[in-house]
C-alpha cells in the first residue's frame, strides 16, 4: 500500500510539474483562501479565550436591580453593575467563599526616595483598581514579592498598594520593593506587594473599561481610594439626581462584585441569598422593583456581553466567502486538469488501473497541491496577523499564530483541495478506457 | 452571431459551466456588498462635524492634588492658555464630536418620566465654547453669563438649568414645524430649559449616526470642571499651530505645577484615530474585493484556454469552412458573456440574501440598487478581459489542422 501511495505521490509530483503555472495557480488560490481565513479565525480564537483557565466555573458575577419601578419591563436584564451600598452590603454578608468589589481608576504616581523632599521622576499615570482583599488570591494573582492587604487594611481604609512588576521596574529599578512608599494622586502609601507577570485577557471582571490591552498597574483598597476621594474610571449609569454620585447612598450603579463559589450548590445557595437580599432590600423600602438577580461565572458573563468586536465577525465571513470562491476556483481548474489528461487516464485504465486506484491517485494530486497552498497559508496568515497586529485595534497585541492554529491552518487547507479534488477525481475516473485511445 | 450552437455546446459542459457560473456569482454577490460596506465606511469616515476642524487643538489634563477647586484652577488655565500668541480662543468642555467619551441624556418636550423621550447628546462647557469650536448660531442668541450653572448643582438638582442651545435637527426632531426660539424642553433637572439659540451643526461625539437610536446634539449652560475629564480646546492661527502646541505645558505648570498633561492633538489628529478602524475595515475589503476579482480572473482564463484547447479541432474546422478570426474571437467573448451573465443574475440575488443577513446581524443599512450595477459592471469587464487571451488564442488556431489529427 506504502509502496502504491508513493507512485501515486510520483505521478502527482510529475504532472504538477508538467503545467507549473497551472499548478501554481491552484496552490495560490488555496494559499489565499486559507491564509485569509486562518488570519481571522486566529484572532477570534485568541479574542475568545479564557481569561482564568482552571477558575471560570467558580468565579460569579452578581448583578442586582435597584432602579426605580418605572420603566420596568418583564424578563428585564438587571442592573450590569452594583450600587455602592449593595455593594458593601454583600461584601460584609461574606456569604460565599472569597468575594471582592472593584472598580477602575487611574492614579499619578511618582516614588518616594529617602532623603530627598521631591521625587527626581515626574508623575506618570497608570490604570489602576480600587478594590478588596480577597480580590488576589480570588484570581491567583501571582507575586514577585509581598502580598496583598488584608481585611482588616479595607476596613481601616489603609494607605498601602500593590503594584506591577513594571511599574516597580520603572519607579525603583527594581522589584523587591515592598515596604517603600509611593505617592498615589499625591498622597503617600505603602507598597505590601508586587505582581509578578500577570494578564487577563479579555478583561473579564471589569468590561466597562474596555475588554482587551487593558494593563491595570496598581491596585489599592476601594475604602482607601473613597477616604481620599481617588478619580474612578468606567461606566456609571444613575436614575435620580444626587449631590455625590459615589456616595454609599448614591442612585448610581458603577461597582463590580465578584464572588467564588466552589461548587455548584454553593452557587445556587448564593443565588437564593440574593434574591433573599432584594427582597429583605424591598420590605425596607430601598428596592422597588421585585427581586431580579443574575449570577453567571466567567464563561457565561463574557458569552452574554458579546466581547468580540462585531468586526471580528463580519471579517471571519468575508473571509470565508472568499475561502468559497477561491475553491469553486479549484474545483474547476482541477476538472480542466484532469480531463485535459483523458489520455493517459485512458491508457492507465486499458492497462488495468481499476476506477478506485485512478479516483485515489487523483485525489493525492489534489492533497499536495492542498498541502503546497497550506503551508503558503501558513506564511499568508502570519503576515494577515503580522498586519492586524499593526492595526490600531485594542486587541491587536493579542494576534499571534499557536501551535493549535497552525496545525488547524494545515489541516484546512488539506482538507479543502480534497474536498475541491472531489468532483474532478470522480469525473476522472469515470472516464471510459478504450476511447480514450483512439484519436480525438 | 449566434447563441444557439454556444448554447448547446455549453449543454456538453454543464459541470464546467456550472462552476463557472457559481464561481461568478458569488464573487459579484461579495463584491456588490463589500462596495457597499466600503462606500458606507467611507461616507461615515467623511462626516461633518460641524466645527471649523482645521484650527482646533484639544489638550488634556489631569489633576494630583483632589483638594484644588477645580473650577477656579480651570479659569487661570484658560486665561493663560488665551495669551499664548497665536491663540484665538479658549474653552473648556466635555467632550469633542468624534473622540470616544459620551455624555448622553433624554431630552422630552413635557415634564415626566413617561413623556415621549429623544436621545441626546449633551455639550457643555466655558462660555466661549461655540466661539472656539467655529460654531455659529443661525438663530437666537448665545448663552449670557448669568445663565451658567455649576455641574455639581446640577447633578443635585438644586439650580434649575434656564436655557440650551439646539441643533437645527434637534430642533426638527423635538419640535417639528415650530420656531424653536422660546420653546420648553425638559433634558436636565425638574424645571425646563428654554432654548435661546440654534446652530446649524455639531455631531454627536460618538460619530456616526446609530440608525437604531439617532442622537442629536445640544449645548447646556453647565461650567464643566477639567478634573473630571474636562478637556481645553483651543481655536489656534493654523500658521503657529506647532508653536502654541510646544508651549502649552509650559504656561499650564505657571498656573499649577501638580498636573499632568496628559495629551495635546490637533483635531485632524483626533479624528483620524476615532476613524481609523473604519478606514481600515474599508482597505481590507478593497484588498479582499481585488483579490476576489483577480481569482476568479484567473479562474475564467484556466478554463477558458481547455475548452479552446479540446475544441481545437473544431475551430480549424469552422476556419476551414469560412469563418473569420473574429468570428472565432467573437464565439469565446459572447460565450463568456452569457455565462457571466448567468453567473451576475444569481449574484443579486445571492447579494441581497448576504445583505438581508448583514442587516439583520449587524445593522447595517439595506443595499441600495444602484450597487449592483456596479457589480455587475465590473464582472463583465472582468469575464472579457479574461478571456481576451485564450480567445485570441482560439482565432489564431490555422484552418489547416482540421485536417490533421491532434
Amino acid at each position: 500500500m506504502t509502496a502504491v501511495f508513493g507512485y501515486y505521490l510520483e505521478l502527482a509530483g510529475r504532472s504538477l510539474r508538467r503545467h507549473v503555472v497551472l499548478t501554481a495557480l491552484m496552490i495560490a488560490t488555496i494559499g489565499f483562501g486559507v491564509g485569509a481565513s486562518m488570519t481571522t479565525l486566529t484572532v477570534l480564537h485568541v479574542l475568545s479565550r479564557d481569561p482564568i483557565p482552571g477558575k471560570s466555573h467558580e468565579l460569579y458575577y452578581v448583578q442586582l436591580d435597584p432602579r426605580k419601578a418605572g420603566g420596568a419591563a418583564p424578563d428585564e436584564e438587571p442592573e450590569s453593575q452594583l450600587t455602592r451600598a449593595d455593594a458593601e452590603a454583600l461584601l460584609r454578608a461574606g456569604r460565599a467563599d472569597r468575594q471582592a468589589m472593584m472598580v477602575g481608576g487611574n492614579a499619578a504616581v511618582e516614588p518616594v526616595t529617602e532623603g530627598a523632599a521631591s521625587s527626581a521622576l515626574p508623575a506618570s499615570m497608570v490604570d489602576a483598581r480600587w478594590t478588596s482583599a480577597d480580590l488576589f488570591a480570588m484570581f491567583e494573582v501571582p507575586f514577585a514579592a509581598g502580598g496583598g492587604w488584608t481585611a482588616e487594611d479595607d476596613a481601616r481604609a489603609a494607605r498601602v498598594v500593590v503594584i506591577t512588576r513594571a511599574l516597580a521596574e520603572k519607579l525603583f529599578g527594581a522589584v523587591a520593593v515592598t515596604g517603600r512608599t509611593v505617592r498615589v494622586n499625591g498622597i503617600a502609601m505603602r507598597i505590601v506587594g508586587v505582581i509578578d507577570r500577570w494578564s487577563v485577557s479579555p478583561h473579564f471582571y471589569d468590561l466597562t473599561v474596555g475588554a482587551y490591552g487593558i494593563d491595570e498597574q496598581l491596585f489599592a483598597p476601594f475604602s482607601t481610594s473613597r477616604a481620599l476621594q481617588f478619580g474612578r474610571s468606567g461606566d456609571m449609569n444613575c436614575w435620580a439626581y444626587a449631590s455625590d454620585l459615589e456616595a454609599v447612598g448614591a442612585p448610581c450603579t458603577w461597582i463590580q462584585l465578584w464572588v467564588e463559589l466552589g461548587s455548584q450548590p454553593r452557587a445556587a445557595a448564593y443565588h437564593d441569598f440574593l434574591v433573599q437580599y432584594s427582597e429583605d432590600e424591598r420590605k425596607a423600602g430601598r428596592f422597588e422593583r421585585p427581586p431580579n438577580v443574575r449570577l453567571r461565572d466567567v464563561t457565561a458573563w463574557l458569552d452574554h456581553k458579546q466581547i468580540v468586536p462585531d468586526e471580528v465577525h463580519l471579517q471571519i465571513a468575508i473571509a470565508f466567502g472568499f475561502l468559497a470562491v477561491c475553491l469553486i476556483n479549484t474545483v474547476g481548474l482541477l476538472l480542466t486538469k484532469f480531463l485535459r489528461r483523458s489520455a493517459e487516464i485512458g491508457v492507465r485504465r486499458a492497462l488495468g488501473a481499476s476506477r478506485r486506484s485512478i479516483f485515489l491517485q487523483l485525489l493525492v494530486e489534489a492533497g499536495m497541491i492542498g498541502v503546497a497552498g497550506g503551508v503558503l497559508g501558513l506564511g499568508l496568515a502570519w503576515l494577515g496577523l503580522w498586519a492586524v497586529r499593526h492595526q490600531p485595534t485594542s486587541y491587536a497585541e493579542l494576534a499571534r499564530l499557536d501551535l493549535p492554529m497552525l496545525a488547524a491552518t494545515v489541516a484546512l487547507a488539506v482538507a479543502s483541495s480534497l474536498c475541491a479534488g472531489l468532483l474532478p477525481a470522480w469525473r476522472g475516473c469515470h472516464l471510459p478506457p478504450a476511447i480514450q485511445l483512439k484519436s480525438q | 452571431m449566434h447563441v444557439r450552437p454556444i448554447l448547446s455546446a455549453l449543454r456538453r459542459h454543464r459541470t464546467t459551466a456550472t462552476l463557472i457560473i457559481l464561481e461568478i456569482a458569488l464573487t459579484c454577490a461579495i463584491v456588490c456588498n463589500a462596495v457597499f460596506l466600503i462606500h458606507d465606511r467611507l461616507s461615515r469616515i467623511d462626516q461633518p462635524s460641524g466645527l471649523d476642524e482645521r484650527d482646533l487643538i484639544r489638550i488634556q489634563i489631569t489633576g494630583i492634588d483632589k483638594t484644588a477647586d477645580a473650577v477656579a484652577l480651570g479659569r487661570q488655565d484658560l486665561q493663560a492658555l488665551r495669551t499664548l500668541p497665536g491663540v484665538r480662543h479658549a474653552a473648556c468642555t466635555n467632550m469633542l464630536p468624534f473622540s470616544s467619551s459620551s455624555m448622553t441624556g433624554a431630552a422630552r418636550t413635557e415634564p415626566g418620566d413617561a413623556a415621549p423621550k429623544v436621545k441626546v447628546t449633551m455639550y457643555m462647557g466655558s462660555p466661549d465654547l461655540l466661539e472656539t469650536l467655529g460654531v455659529g448660531l443661525v438663530a437666537g442668541r448665545a448663552f449670557t453669563p448669568d445663565e451658567y450653572v455649576g455641574l455639581d448643582a446640577v447633578q443635585a438638582d438644586q439650580t434649575p438649568l434656564p436655557s440650551v442651545i439646539v441643533t437645527r435637527d434637534a430642533a426638527e426632531r423635538l419640535l417639528p414645524g415650530k420656531n424653536p426660539l422660546g420653546q420648553r424642553l425638559y433634558i436636565l433637572g425638574k424645571a425646563p430649559q428654554v432654548v435661546v439659540g440654534v446652530i446649524d451643526r455639531l455631531a454627536p461625539s460618538t460619530g456616526g449616526p446609530d440608525p437604531a437610536e439617532p442622537s442629536y446634539a445640544v449645548v447646556l449652560p453647565v461650567h464643566y470642571p477639567y478634573s473630571i475629564g474636562g478637556t481645553y480646546l483651543l481655536q489656534v492661527d493654523p500658521a503657529r499651530q506647532a508653536e502654541v502646541l510646544g508651549a502649552v505645558d509650559a504656561a499650564l505648570a505657571r498656573v499649577d505645577r501638580n498636573r499632568i498633561v496628559q495629551s495635546r492633538e490637533s483635531y485632524a489628529e483626533i479624528r483620524d484615530a476615532f476613524f481609523r478602524q473604519d478606514r481600515s475595515l474599508a482597505y481590507l475589503l478593497t484588498g479582499v474585493s481585488i483579490t476576489l476579482l483577480a481569482v476568479t480572473g484567473f479562474g475564467i482564463v484556466g478554463l477558458a484556454s481547455f475548452w479552446v484547447q479540446q475544441r481545437t479541432r473544431q475551430i480549424g474546422v469552422r476556419r476551414a469552412l469560412g469563418a473569420t478570426r473574429g468570428d472565432i474571437t467573437r464565439y469565446f467573448q459572447l460565450e463568456n458573456f452569457l455565462l457571466t451573465t448567468a453567473g451576475i443574475a444569481v449574484g443579486m440575488v445571492l447579494a441581497y440574501a448576504i445583505n438581508l443577513w448583514l442587516m439583520h446581524r449587524y445593522q447595517i443599512a439595506r443595499l441600495p440598487a444602484g450597487f449592483l450595477p456596479i457589480g455587475a459592471g465590473l464582472l463583465w469587464l472582468l469575464g472579457q478581459l479574461a478571456v481576451l487571451g485564450p480567445a485570441r488564442r482560439a482565432a489564431a488556431i490555422p484552418p489547416a489542422i482540421a485536417t490533421r489529427s491532434v
